[in-house]
């Protein structure tokens, strides 16, 4: 397993644009990619719909979660790629 | 004459006649079926045509609006393939035993009510995308070809509420403007209307009657108003603001992305006055080079408390970022006993305009300023960023507040918080002690920018917010000018650059002496930025200016 966090600094939070990025970037691991808000909501980045329904505000720290055989290489891809999306 | 009310989405002024959009009436379909494994191959079935269309949709879409208007669809592709939609669909035809039809329909309902008890507006309006994809599947269950709207002439299209998919498939040559019933500022019809600068209103209730049907209109896109039988003079008044935005459009077209260059090739900033990050859509939108004034003051007259730092930092911010790398210079707070907050409780004042406002407030209170100054250094970490001192008299008052700008700097060093250590501090010019002390003030500040409408004020000693005075209010007086002109010597003299920020600066009578005294930048309403730019390009300052300046003295 692999954790790291990551703040939004997009304005509007995480809205459709950003989860849909997320989502399809999260489709080309191997691993499962679960985050989590700090309401205690969380979600899987496979699920748009509960990507959006968390509620996550701009300046809010997300968790996310990797768990699978490339979570290290997949967790690194996303940490680099999360500040150009959300 | 009708008006009726609804809330500016799109701006814009336009007049046509009203045709109202009746969506063909939703599929008749059974609610349980026999055989769920073949409602669930039909859902399967329906699904994926309903992602190809929407994939189909999304290149239409990035072609008409642009990336912002493919997003939407590309969206509605990602809802529809949704796996959470899929379980709850699954669930309705295996153990409810629901048709496919009953089944999406229910499932979409359920969604689009989770978005709507949101407390975010934005997530609210997502609602209406998860319903729109479930009648899009269930259009495709049935058989049906989606409903297509076939316009003879423009028209002012008039519906309860639009859903995307049915907005990008119109002829936009025929639409004058959108006007929904229900929808939001944050809906995609507002958002598309917006990409393709078509006038929009929505939440204009009323309006769906039959007996308006073809009766000629006015939308105002800005104001949220539609006129029916407009009497003569709000018909006048509303056709010189359509011919006004024509002219901008026209210039718009013809000069964006052009610099702000005379003829004989003196290059001026044009950049805007706003008050806060709503505003910049409308920067953008004229071209304008920037931010040349923020008036922090929105912040603090639209809360109920004292804002915090963290209120602070997000305002700046959201004017910072988005300008990616152009400068804003925003403006200490100018309040006092004119502009008067209930959470700052300030003595009555004879004469407010010359009482405890602006600098003089914030050099007596510096509990109050140095929560703003914390707040903008963070921000400058997000942006270019230049901070303006409103009100300064003499060069104390300046060093005063570069003395608490560098107490904050070393603040945010201790704790560690990411700041940019060179951020331009500015004098604002509106004092004629400011004016004549410029010499001075330019060995110490970095940059000024004059205020014409207080320079005027205080130099003609003529109280700007009486009407008995308009005729005594004069900005073009040579008073006023050689201020400025005297200004503008001094701090070049020492290297530093000069903007003009009041309402004199889109004056596009004045720019012609303005460029002759030499004057950097122009920071004028967002309309103005290109009537400005049409007028330097057209003029070359070697014909005129050495004789506007003769005849202005200083």
């Amino acid at each position: 397993m692999k954790e790291f966090t990551y703040v939004i600094q997009d304005p509007v939070g995480l809205h459709a644009r950003p989860a849909g990025f997320l989502l399809r970037r999260a489709k080309n691991y191997h691993s499962s990619v679960l985050v989590k808000a700090p309401s205690g909501r969380e979600a899987n980045a496979a699920k748009l719909m509960a990507l959006m329904s968390m509620g996550a505000k701009a300046g809010d720290t997300l968790t996310f979660i990797l768990e699978g055989d490339d979570e290290e290489v997949a967790a690194a891809d996303l940490q680099q790629y999360l500040p150009e999306i959300l | 004459m009708t008006t009726i009310q609804g809330h500016g989405a799109s701006a814009g002024v336009t007049c046509g006649p009203l045709y109202l959009f009746r969506r063909p009436p939703a599929p008749v379909y059974a609610d349980t079926a026999e055989d769920p494994g073949a409602e669930w191959a039909r859902f399967k079935s329906a699904q994926t045509r309903a992602s190809l269309q929407l994939a189909g949709l999304a290149r239409r879409a990035l072609r008409q609006g642009g990336q912002k208007a493919a997003d939407l669809f590309e969206t509605h592709q990602l809802l529809a393939e949704d796996l959470d939609f899929e379980d709850a669909v699954q669930r309705s035809i295996r153990l409810d035993g629901l048709t496919a039809e009953a089944a999406v329909n229910k499932s979409a309902e359920q969604f689009a009510r989770m978005f709507r008890e949101m407390d975010d507006a934005y997530m609210q309006a997502r609602g209406d995308d998860i319903l729109d994809v479930g009648r899009r599947i269930l259009r495709i269950l049935s058989g049906r070809a989606e409903g297509r709207l076939e316009l003879e002439w423009p028209v002012i299209l008039v519906s309860d509420e639009l859903a995307p998919s049915e907005t990008i498939q119109l002829d936009k040559s025929k639409i004058l403007a959108f006007v929904t019933e229900g929808g939001s500022a944050n809906s995609h019809t507002a958002i598309l209307a917006r990409t393709m600068g078509i006038p929009a209103v929505f939440g204009a209730e009323g309006l769906l009657r039959p007996e308006y049907e073809g009766q000629e209109a006015f939308v105002d896109g800005e104001t949220g108003q539609i006129v029916l039988d407009a009497d003569d003079e709000t018909r006048d008044a509303l056709l010189e603001k359509q011919q006004v935005q024509a002219r901008l459009a026209q210039l718009l077209r013809a000069l964006k992305g052009q610099p702000n260059r005379t003829l004989d090739g003196r290059e001026l900033e044009v950049v805007c006055n706003i008050s806060g990050p709503g505003d910049l859509p409308a920067v953008r939108a004229n071209d304008g080079g920037g931010v040349g004034l923020l008036r922090s003051e929105l912040l603090y007259l639209q809360s109920t408390v004292l804002p915090g730092e963290e209120e602070q930092l997000d305002f700046y911010r959201s004017v910072l970022e988005p300008l990616h790398g152009q400068r804003a210079v925003i403006r200490t707070l100018d309040i006092g006993a004119d502009k008067q907050v209930d959470y700052l409780p300030l003595p009555a004042e004879e004469n407010p305009a010359l009482g405890m406002r602006a600098v003089r407030l914030c050099l007596t209170r510096p509990d109050l300023f140095r929560v703003q100054l914390r707040a903008l250094y963070r921000a400058s970490a997000y942006g270019n960023l230049a901070i303006l001192f409103p009100m300064v008299s003499s060069p104390w008052e300046f060093t005063a507040c570069r003395a608490l700008c560098e107490q904050v700097q070393r603040e945010l060093t201790q704790e560690g918080v990411a700041f940019c250590r060179d951020v331009p501090l500015g004098v604002m010019i509106e004092t004629p002690a400011a004016a004549m002390m410029s010499e001075e003030l330019a060995q110490v500040a970095d940059f000024f920018s004059v205020g014409t409408n207080d320079l005027t004020q205080y130099t003609l000693a003529c109280d700007r917010q009486s009407g008995q005075l308009d005729q005594f209010y004069d900005p073009h007086h040579p008073a006023v000018l050689r201020m400025i002109r005297r200004a503008a010597k001094a701090i070049h003299r020492h290297g530093k650059w000069i903007g003009i920020c009041g309402e004199l600066a889109g004056d596009v009578q004045m720019t012609e002496l303005f460029v002759a005294m030499g004057i950097d930048e122009l920071s004028v309403s967002p309309s103005q930025v290109l009537p400005v730019r049409n007028t330097l390009r057209s003029l070359d300052s070697r014909v005129n200016g050495p004789r506007l300046l003769e005849e202005l003295g200083e």
